[in-house]
């Protein structure tokens, strides 16, 4: 019997090594998986590469972990805004390495991982300085930029419902960047609000197919508490 | 002469979106046009975060966490909206799929190249999110911004000075000033506002300016 349900968010993530490259779904808080990513903080796991687009918000979640000091570079499009300030000194002190890389393209690069894709050639960024030194080419008289895919170790999404054979489906703007994160990592983990019976789920409406994922974890509650 | 306010030049600009169009608003200025939008036009709101059918703010009590836009703001759904992931959300974009998005400048060139996203001054954090990607990612990229610095000084400039956002990728300038097409013969001056004449409006901008063919002058 396939069962990818996993009973504690600390087991979801126990073997997460030093070092590993570590997708976070979200965007801001919605979509963020902030219960499996406290686990992550409990875990102790260091040397951390973190993609994700945001770099954390207030003293929570993403920042929680950058603040204690877990995470060596992290591979995102937007670290700066209001409440990014546990990112902002790290930064400035030279205490983490920074990738910084058009939403677009980040997304793209995930979905080249998840798809097999070896690289590709997007117009987003060209002669601008964040495509300096890469390969470009001109096609049909516009101009590319070759981008390389970014695989993970692992992908920490968060769902709202999902069934024991890894099947997700996702709640409005917070689906985000699950669904192609989920595609990208060897190991993806799924947290979500309801763990529901095979066949609970419509199958003309399941969003992410339970291939791309290996662990759902329950952490019900989650979008309620973000609510209060 | 007569400055358009932001809410004038957010109106000025809903006027050229036309029914059926699908539209981004960027950060800043531009969030503005969606409350100008006509109301006999069904126009469709893109978000890149993943949401076609974006709606005005929610009511007090009814804000949802999970339904916010590229701003990071509370929306709602319109009736026909649609979820998608982020890859689904910029392939749309760059496909040319999106009829329209309307950004901020700090400067726009005389060939259309775009400078939006990072002052480049030390110590600045650089964040650059979805606008080299919207920058070149609509069939239409209309620039909405003042037409000069708080210092007097044109942000319609012959090179950007600030670090690019994109290359010869804007199509038209909504300025407090005027309404300006970036062609491939140079900048062309659709519209000034009342009271402005081209040569005044000419005094002011860094580049040399032509008058287009349908020329209103205020």
């Amino acid at each position: 019997m396939i069962n990818k349900i996993v009973s504690t968010l600390v087991a979801a993530v126990a073997d997460i090594r030093d070092g590993a490259t570590i997708m976070i779904g979200g965007f801001g808080t919605a979509g963020m998986p902030s219960e499996l990513v406290d686990a992550l903080i409990e875990q102790g796991g260091r040397d951390l590469v973190i993609v994700s687009n945001n770099a954390g918000n207030g003293e929570i979640g993403l920042a929680a972990l950058l603040k204690a000091k877990r995470v060596r570079k992290i591979i995102c499009s937007f670290p700066r805004q209001s409440d990014s300030y546990v990112f902002d000194a790290l930064y400035r002190a030279g205490e983490i390495e920074l990738e910084l890389v058009p939403q677009g393209n980040l997304a793209e690069r995930i979905r080249a991982a998840g798809a097999g894709i070896g690289a590709f050639y997007t117009p987003t960024g060209y002669g601008t300085m964040l495509a300096e030194g890469k390969e470009t080419r001109e096609i049909d008289g516009r101009h590319y930029v070759l981008e390389y895919p970014i695989h993970a170790d692992f992908a920490l999404i968060k769902a709202e419902r999902g069934d024991r054979w890894g099947n997700l489906v996702y709640r409005k703007a917070a689906r985000n960047f699950g669904p192609i994160m989920a595609t990208a990592a060897k190991c993806t983990v799924a947290q979500v609000n309801e763990v529901v019976e095979l066949g609970g789920l419509d199958p003309e409406a399941i969003v992410t197919p339970g291939i791309f994922v290996h662990r759902v974890v329950a952490a019900p509650g989650a979008r309620i508490k973000a609510v209060a | 002469m007569k400055r358009l306010t932001h809410d004038q030049m957010a109106a000025r600009v809903a006027r050229d979106i036309p029914e059926g169009a699908y539209v981004n608003l960027g950060i800043g200025l531009p969030t503005l046009v969606g409350n100008h939008l006509p109301k006999d036009r069904e126009i469709v709101l893109h978000s890149e975060n993943g949401i076609l059918g974006v709606g005005p703010t929610p009511a007090p009590g009814y804000e949802d966490p999970e339904l916010i836009n590229a701003s990071k703001e509370k929306v709602t759904l319109v009736r026909g909206g649609a979820f998608f992931h982020h890859a689904d959300a910029f392939a749309m974009m760059r496909s040319g799929h999106l009829d329209f998005c309307v950004l901020g400048a700090f400067q726009v060139s005389a060939a259309g190249d775009l400078a939006n996203w990072h002052t480049g001054a030390p110590g600045a954090i650089p964040a650059v999110g979805g606008a080299m990607d919207l920058a070149i990612g609509a069939k239409r990229v209309f620039v909405m911004m003042e037409h000069l610095t708080k210092n007097g000084e044109s942000k319609i400039v012959e090179r950007c000075t600030y670090p690019l956002t994109g290359v010869e990728c804007v199509d038209r300038i909504y300025t407090d000033l005027a309404v300006i097409d970036v062609t491939p013969d140079g900048l062309s001056v659709l519209e000034t506002v009342d009271g402005l004449s081209v040569e005044e409006l000419q005094r002011l901008t860094g580049v040399p300016l032509q008058r287009a063919p349908m020329l209103r002058v205020g």
